[in-house]
């Protein structure tokens, strides 16, 4: 297992030099001079040379991409071009929302994939079952920002039971912390929801037809205590590792659902910053996204292993 | 009772075997998977839309008419019209010809480069292998939308950048899908048997391989299309797809969001259900042709 660990972070390194080179280049790629299209109307060409100085870009690429990595090492990721702040705080300062937001689609997202996918897995071809399966398929054909805007209209305007946007912080009110969260929460999680309930209907269904199923059920067990007790577990070792990467790449769906709901995230900043044409805070975002995914890829095959001692990865 | 194996019942019977791979195993398939039935009916209704939304359209999805801005849904205007008096049926029947388009050549893109990829790697093995696969690990190693978004960000907002970044995104999966088949049929006896008779590689790539790689190529081609559909609509939501005045699904949505709280359903209602039922399509055919062509999943 440590031998594992070792030889993952040592193929992470290769990655994640990919990964550095890719985020510096994402300003590169910008068509032109990248300073024409920043300062746009106020564009002058002392603005340019400034910008140019600021960014580094009036040196060779590899100096510029050396000078990055060294900056980098400190933690430091550059400055807004917008409002001067330091990137690192800048995400920072979004982070707590994001992960709120995030944490609670999770919830939703398994609060509704496991009994259902339980459900359907031991209502195997019956009509739930089929319910079910339509049911996943829409979920994850439906854009979060389409389920967003349903939302915002059945149970916004319409019943008018819950706030629309906004959010109000947790240390502020709690209750108007949570009831603006219902909804972004629900959009967020939902394509979770779907692609988790279909991760456990079929990891349920191989886990059923296994011989200790057969074997307990034999012993007179309860259908109750055999999924409980005896199938459950086994079954839900394939989902943890689904739901890791989907932790990951939370800012994924954030990113939109922070647009819809107005709420005060790094998704929200990413898209403002991309409006922005603020180069350092895309890049840290990306930065940043890329290498928790990375993160969560590792720690989902450990806890897998961790947890299915039949795995091993000698 | 023989547990051996079938008797070899000599190269004669080999032609017959061949030819029920035509027509009829596909008629076969068809009655057997109704549901792939449903799902190209759903998709080839769409693509006949969008084809014929010159005709069908019931007026100029760029005419604008400031009077009867953001009219509820009549006999007029079935959809209703938006915030500059345009007809929201018609933009949404010409819609189509965006998103379609786009899927299909991000998936293109996809396929080719990632097969390519994949085939190289697989094939060749060593160091181009090495090389290929970390390449693949570097594009893996973002998420896929984030990574979508920063390339368009990056290269300026427009519908040709958002089709290559989708489609670099889909690279991955293919490169991998390939890889991992050809690896598996490299090992095999009539791939060796092949090589031995002096086969050339791109014989072997192009008579033995490809053949057996279509089926799960097949279903990634409908499950990623599905995907791509939906990172198009998600830029374009963004506004970093096909610019105004175009009419594109998720930009129509991001406009009429903002008239959402006064009520103004009808302009986000329309295009949402058409990414809804494009993406639901693909879905569904994929899981449809998954079920029918994936041998582990046969029962």
């Amino acid at each position: 297992m440590f031998e594992y660990l070792v030889r993952r972070l040592a193929l992470m390194v290769p990655t994640a030099f990919l990964v550095t080179v890719g985020v510096f280049l994402l300003i590169h790629l910008t068509p032109g001079d990248p300073a024409v299209i920043i300062l746009a109307e106020s564009y002058t060409p002392e603005a340019a040379a400034q910008l140019h100085k600021d960014l580094g870009l009036d040196k060779p690429l590899p100096e510029q991409y050396a000078r990055y990595m060294g900056r980098l090492a400190h933690g430091d990721l550059g400055r807004s071009l917008r409002n001067k702040l330091p990137v690192t705080q800048a995400i920072g300062e979004r982070l707590p929302a994001t992960l709120e937001l995030g944490l609670a689609a999770l919830c939703w997202s398994l609060l509704v994939a496991i009994p259902l996918g339980t459900i359907a897995a031991l209502r195997r071809g019956r009509t739930v079952d089929v319910i079910a399966s339509g049911v996943t398929v829409a979920g994850i054909s439906m854009p979060n920002f389409v389920l967003g805007i349903l939302l915002i209209l059945i149970f916004g305007l319409v019943l008018r039971a819950l706030p629309v946007g906004g959010f109000a912080a947790l240390s502020d009110s709690i209750p108007d912390n949570l009831s603006r969260l219902i909804l972004p929460a629900i959009a967020l999680g939902t394509f979770g929801a779907a692609a988790n309930m279909r991760f456990t209907r079929s990891s349920m269904i191989e886990v059923l037809n296994q011989d200790y199923i057969r074997t307990a059920r034999a012993k007179g067990a309860s259908r109750l205590r055999v999924v409980n007790h005896h199938a459950l577990k086994n079954a839900l070792i394939p989902v943890v590792t689904v739901v890791g990467l989907q932790i990951g790449a939370i800012l994924e769906g954030a990113l939109v659902t922070e647009t819809v709901f107005s709420w005060p995230g790094v998704g929200k900043l990413a898209v403002d910053s991309i409006f922005g044409k603020d180069f350092p805070v895309v890049q840290g975002i990306v930065l940043m996204s890329a290498l928790s995914f990375m993160l969560a890829n590792l720690l989902v095959d450990v806890l897998y292993a961790w947890l299915d001692p039949r795995i091993s990865y000698a | 009772m023989s547990t051996a194996a079938p008797a070899y019942t000599g190269v004669d019977e080999l032609p017959v075997a061949l030819e029920e791979q035509g027509p009829p195993r596909l008629r076969r398939l068809l009655l057997d998977h109704p549901r792939i039935i449903v799902g190209l009916l759903l998709l080839l209704l769409l693509a006949v839309t969008a084809l014929v939304a010159p005709w069908v359209a019931p007026r100029n999805p760029l005419a604008v008419d400031p009077d009867n801005a953001r009219l509820g849904p009549g006999l007029a205007h079935l959809f209703g019209t938006d915030e500059l008096g345009r007809d929201v049926l018609s933009r949404v029947i010409w819609g189509g010809r965006i998103s379609l388009p786009v899927a299909f050549v991000a998936v293109a893109v996809g396929l080719t480069v990632g097969g390519a990829i994949g085939l190289a790697a697989g094939y060749r093995g060593g160091a181009a292998d090495l090389l290929l696969m970390r390449l693949i690990d570097g594009i893996l190693a973002f998420p896929a939308l984030i990574l979508a978004i920063a390339l368009v960000a990056a290269l300026g907002p427009s519908l040709k950048n958002a089709m290559i970044a989708i489609g670099i995104v889909q690279v991955p999966v293919y490169a991998r899908l390939t890889r991992a088949q050809v690896l598996q049929l490299k090992g095999l006896d009539f791939i060796t048997a092949s090589r031995a008779l002096g086969a050339s590689a791109t014989r072997i790539i192009g008579r033995h391989m490809l053949p057996n790689l279509l089926n799960p190529l097949i279903v990634q081609v409908t499950l990623s299309a599905a995907a791509a559909m939906l990172a198009e609509a998600t830029l374009s939501f963004l506004g970093l797809s096909a610019p105004p005045p175009t009419p594109d699904w998720g930009f129509m949505i991001n406009t009429g969001q903002r008239y959402l709280i006064n009520g103004d359903w009808w302009l986000t209602l329309g295009p949402g259900a058409a990414i809804c039922i494009a993406v639901f399509g693909f879905n569904w055919l994929g899981d449809a042709l998954r079920d029918a062509l994936d041998p582990r999943l046969r029962r």
